[in-house]
């Protein structure tokens, strides 16, 4: 893009169509590509048609078949609609599963998962706020296949140092990791029981079949969140402001 | 030019209610305009950034209902970011401000508020109807306001909105002078229902005609709801799951009875199939059903229940219905009208899906059809071309191949003859989706017989901008254009841009269209707003000589007499 080396930053790994990785803000830090994953759209994927072949860059790893609900806004149904049609197949599955009695997929297995994610229950976007910010956002979770994926796009999308973007970029330096509690925001997540809980204490698949919306919560405000599994009673039920 | 009395020709206005046509009157000459203007109530706006709320209420002083879309089409699929625009906010300022009698409401796409539904409610004393489509943006305190101080609330309508639900208490909001309710829609909210107040509610409104609940009603509140409501003549069912040897089932079959005005059908959003039985007897009088969001019912039941469906006009159906669920229908609903099969498993091929052997039974079978949607996986041109010969009425026809680019699954080839067929039979044709293997032939087609069409949605297909450019050669009267991952570029882009005066939008993503090619359209034409939605990316775009050559992920362009508006987001750049 022409600008000077000391702006620039490419991505290694995990390549975009095209183009060069997210530019780097005067204020450092924040957002950099480097080697993390990043939100898969339907440019990652290889084109059907030949045409359009020659634009989509190479990608790590082996590209998965291109399936109808892989890409992104495809098949074309209003999003009422999908997330009530995923949020039906996804308790069918759970509920098929377990009366099959089938054990639940731990963490250490991650490609499973991801097989699993991409190949059984999909999702389908869901609502992320965060504190502070009005106006709240999407994120497709079946593009996700781990936490860690996961709060690297909800980084980006918060936390992007791009000047003038929504939000509170300016006063953040450097990334910030959501899931481990050294931030000044955690990640939580309203499960389908109406409680508030803190992301990453289950098993992703669980955490997947489970969750309703998002919420990037100040540290100050999450505590007495549960884990997922802690007493009920002991559960302190948070509503958003 | 006048032979009559101003107030003679303003009655005879008065019979004219179509939006083309008083737009046409107003053309016709300057008395004309000016009478027109003065008597028009309705008023329907299709893009809101095609005018503000001044200009609008300058020239229709009178107005008393407005319809508001915002958000282009494609955004409900999720490929427009949410904090695009579309704010209902200073339309409501604007017309709170000019004292307007403003009695209804209807938004599509747009961004509403608490805080535009609290000032909506207190500032009009007549407001009498409020429907709204696929917007978002507001909680149930938004629903507390209307229902508080609406006081001749007639319609409170909301079809598949993003809510957040608070759980609170909105239904309990209605005084108990509110008696004037006609039609109550509250289907997508997710949270509890207050159902004592809904009793309490429906109880005290005799002109209650459309009720649908969420899925929060139980079957047993249903019951109760129905025999207080027996002049219901739509309804949406929330939650329908019980035992049917039930006192709660009993009841409800003897209510379901009595409700002798019954005409739609809608909801069983939880549903246990085996109780739909209740419903036969009433069955032969209905001319709507809506078993979309039913993804319980299916199999014999739902045969049986169409079985007994002889006057459905409108048909919307998940495609668990099957090949054979549709030769039913085909051989029950000989009024049929609208069909609707939408898909109920999205991860591959069940065998429950439909074919292109049901929509050829269902041409055959249905003489009156004139609108389709149907999501399928897998067609041929040999059933297009049948289709096409059975029912030359069609007026919208969609059709969904659910695999991007799947050609004829029996002879391989691409999908343009079979398109080809649909539009040179169908001369009323005025909305067109197509989807498979398709190359530039299609839109040579298009563009040479489809004369009526104003609305073409374009995925995955052609393979040069000579596609882009038959249509908009040919297609006089497009007025929607939206077209995703298709190889169309500049050369099609700016061919002809005094075309784009008019047409409402063109909508391009995932396309071939440069940055230049974007900038030379908007120096060209300076009554387009030429929108760049870049999310992902840094909108650093226009620094550098290269970037002119780089392509643009989502390109939005409308035309407007209000210029550039002032409440885009940083990602979207309007050039």
């Amino acid at each position: 893009m022409g600008k000077g080396e000391s702006e620039l930053e490419l991505g290694l790994g995990l390549s975009l169509g095209g183009g060069t990785a997210a530019k780097i803000g005067k204020s450092g830090g924040g957002g950099a590509w480097g080697e993390r994953g990043r939100l898969l759209t339907a440019k990652d994927f290889p084109s059907v048609g030949s045409k359009r072949a020659a634009d989509s860059a190479s990608h790590a790893g082996a590209s998965p078949p291109r399936s109808s609900s892989q890409v992104v806004g495809w098949p074309p149904i209003g999003s009422h609609r999908m997330n009530s049609l995923v949020n039906n197949q996804a308790t069918k599955s759970a509920r098929e599963e377990e009366e099959a009695g089938k054990k639940i997929v731990k963490d250490d297995e991650p490609k499973d998962v991801t097989k699993k994610v991409n190949g059984k229950v999909p999702v389908g976007f869901i609502k992320v706020n965060m504190d502070g910010v009005a106006i709240g956002r999407k994120v497709d979770l079946s593009a996700h296949s781990s936490y860690e994926n996961l709060s690297q796009t909800l980084e980006d999308m918060f936390f992007r140092t791009n000047p003038g973007t929504i939000g509170l970029t300016s006063q953040f330096t450097k990334p910030l990791r959501l899931l481990d509690g050294s931030s000044e925001f955690v990640l939580t997540y309203e499960d389908k029981e109406g409680d508030w809980m803190l992301v990453g204490d289950v098993p992703w698949r669980m955490f997947i079949t489970s969750v309703k919306r998002l919420r990037v919560m100040k540290t100050s405000e999450a505590n007495g969140l549960a884990a997922r599994n802690q007493e009920p009673n002991e559960r302190q039920r948070k509503q958003p402001v | 030019m006048n032979y009559f009395p101003d107030e003679v020709i303003e009655h005879v206005f008065d019979f004219v209610t179509s939006h083309k046509d008083r737009n046409a009157i107003s053309l016709v000459c300057k008395s004309w305009y000016k009478i027109e203007r003065f008597s028009r109530q309705k008023v329907f706006i299709g893009n809101c950034y095609a005018i503000n709320p001044e200009r609008l209420l300058r020239r229709f002083p009178c107005l008393k209902s407005l319809t508001l879309k915002g958000k282009p089409h494609f955004a409900d699929f999720n490929l427009v970011p949410h904090e695009w625009g579309g704010f209902v906010l200073p339309w409501i300022e604007a017309l709170a401000r000019s004292r307007v009698g403003l009695e209804e409401l209807r938004l599509k796409r747009m961004v509403v508020t608490d805080e535009s539904l609290e000032l909506l409610s207190r500032s009009f004393v007549n407001f009498k109807s409020l429907v709204l489509v696929s917007c978002e943006g507001f909680t149930t305190d938004g629903l507390a306001s209307i229902a508080a101080n609406c006081r001749h609330l007639r319609d409170l309508d909301l079809q598949e909105n993003e809510i957040d639900d608070h759980r609170g208490q909105w239904l309990s909001c209605f005084p108990d002078t509110c008696t004037t309710l006609v039609t109550l829609n509250f289907a997508c909210l997710e949270g509890e229902t207050n159902l004592v107040a809904l009793e309490r509610l429906v109880a005290r409104s005799p002109n209650l005609k459309s009720l649908k609940l969420n899925r929060a009603v139980p079957l047993d509140a249903l019951a109760r709801l129905m025999a207080c409501a027996p002049q219901i003549v739509d309804l949406g069912v929330g939650s329908y799951e019980n035992d049917p040897d039930s006192e709660s089932y009993m009841k409800l079959k003897a209510a379901i009875k009595k409700c002798t005005s019954l005409r739609s059908l809608s909801g069983f959003l939880e549903a246990a199939p085996h109780c739909l039985s209740a419903f036969h007897p009433i069955c032969h009088n209905l001319t709507s059903l809506n078993l979309s969001y039913a993804a319980e019912i299916h199999g014999s039941h739902l045969i049986k229940l169409i079985q007994h469906c002889k006057k459905l006009q409108r048909l919307w159906i998940l495609d668990s219905i099957g090949d054979k669920g549709l030769e039913v229908v085909a051989s029950t609903c000989k009024e049929l009208q609208e069909l609707r099969v939408f898909p109920s498993d999205l991860l591959g091929g069940g065998n429950t899906a439909v074919t292109e052997e049901g929509l050829v039974a269902i041409s055959a079978g249905c003489p009156k059809l004139h609108s389709i949607l149907y999501f399928c996986q897998q067609m041929t041109n040999a059933a297009l071309v049948t289709v096409a010969k059975n029912c030359p009425n069609f007026i919208r026809f969609r059709l969904c191949i659910l695999e991007p680019n799947k050609p004829d699954h029996v002879t391989s080839q691409p999908l343009d003859e079979g398109f080809g067929a649909i539009v040179k039979a169908c001369k009323s044709l005025r909305r067109l989706s197509h989807s498979g293997l398709l190359t530039d032939q299609v839109f040579l087609y298009i563009g040479m017989y489809a004369n009526q069409l104003e609305m073409l949605s374009i995925a995955f297909a052609g393979d040069t901008d000579k596609g882009m450019l038959y249509v908009l050669n040919g297609c006089k009267k497009m007025k929607k254009l939206e077209i995703r991952d298709s190889p169309f570029g500049d050369t099609a882009l700016l061919a002809d841009v005094s075309k784009y005066e008019t047409m409402r939008s063109l909508w391009m993503s995932s396309c071939e269209v440069t940055l230049s090619g974007c900038k030379r359209l908007a120096q060209k034409a300076p009554w387009l707003n030429v929108e760049i939605i870049n999310e992902n990316d840094n909108n650093r775009m226009e620094e550098n000589g290269h970037e002119g050559r780089q392509k643009v992920d989502k390109m939005y362009l409308y035309r407007t007499v209000v210029g550039t508006r002032m409440d885009a987001p940083p990602f979207v750049w309007i050039l």
